[in-house]
């Protein structure tokens, strides 16, 4: 099974990053970019078996830092 | 006073922090390898030291807090053993969860390399008893993501119970009210993003640092 997830950046986490891009963007000429928020995503192939409550335990375990961030997870 | 020093694959501070310790405790540190699952025994102060541990993946100290040693480390903490963890050591007792709030990437998106202007916040600690609160210090930093954050009420509570260690006297990371330390609700755990270590004889332009290991030798011996 191939997953996907998702890791962003909680509201009011500022994330200096984004707003570095964002900057970049308008230096680029594209007008209009009012937020950028950066974030990852992690593809992960697993056993068909995999209970979601394992996937759940690999992102708040590992995969995301629940203090600052939030995921989500799709199968594909 | 027994010491040891945690060394991840990419710490780089480890020296820095084994040639303090003993040069002001007089005892060689044990060097305890990541890998390691079992610490010394008897230990009076572990140290997590500065450096890009696992080359920073994931996140700063994200991988370093789940290696075999630390889950010793923690025990240990949990078990009332001081430790400090000082720049990447300050983010691996983050990723652990033995201290809040995370240390995220500097406001400025610039890596900082300087002394700085540090002021005690409370002085009542056994990391900080050498000190006066309110007194103002020189100590270098050198970090990338040492932007403190935690919530509002986390913030609160960390002020309320006099577990803010230091503030920078002028903020230059963007750091949540300005910490640059926190301890844990016990006090036996503290975390700080400047180096006490880099600033412990003359020769380093100042000893500033060195009251922060005489006088927890003096709290803890």
């Amino acid at each position: 099974m191939k997953l996907r997830i998702i890791v962003t950046l909680k509201n009011g986490v500022l994330d200096p990053q984004g707003k570095a891009i964002q900057n970049a963007l308008g230096g680029l000429g594209f007008e209009g970019v009012e937020d950028v928020r950066a974030g990852k995503i992690f593809e992960l192939e697993v056993a068909d078996s995999t209970s979601d409550t394992a996937i759940d335990d690999m992102c708040r375990k590992l995969l995301a830092n629940t203090v600052i961030e939030n995921y989500r997870v799709e199968k594909l | 006073m027994k010491t040891a020093v945690i060394v991840f694959p990419g710490s780089n501070c480890d020296r820095d922090i084994a040639v303090a310790l003993e040069s002001v405790t007089g005892t060689t540190p044990h060097m305890v390898w990541h890998g390691d699952s079992e610490l010394p025994e008897g230990l009076g102060l572990i140290a997590l030291p500065g450096g890009f541990s696992y080359g920073d993946y994931l996140r700063c100290g994200a991988i370093a807090a789940r290696s075999p040693v630390v889950q010793a480390v923690i025990e240990a903490a949990h078990r009332g053993t001081p430790v400090i963890g000082i720049c990447n050591g300050f983010q691996v007792l983050t990723e652990t969860g033995l201290l809040p709030g995370a240390l995220m990437r500097n406001a400025g998106l610039d890596f900082i390399c300087r002394d700085v202007p540090l002021v005690v916040d409370n002085s009542q600690s056994i990391f900080t008893s050498a000190y006066q609160a309110g007194e103002q210090l020189s100590i270098p930093v050198a970090h990338h993501d040492g932007n403190y954050f935690a919530d509002a009420e986390t913030l609160d509570r960390l002020e309320g119970e006099g577990r803010v260690a230091f503030r920078y006297a002028q903020n230059i990371n963007g750091s949540a009210r300005g910490i640059a330390g926190v301890m844990n609700a016990a006090g036996n755990v503290l975390g700080m993003m400047p180096h006490p270590e880099r600033k412990i004889e003359a020769a380093h332009g100042g000893d500033d640092g060195r009251r922060l290991f005489e006088g927890l030798l003096a709290a803890v011996a």
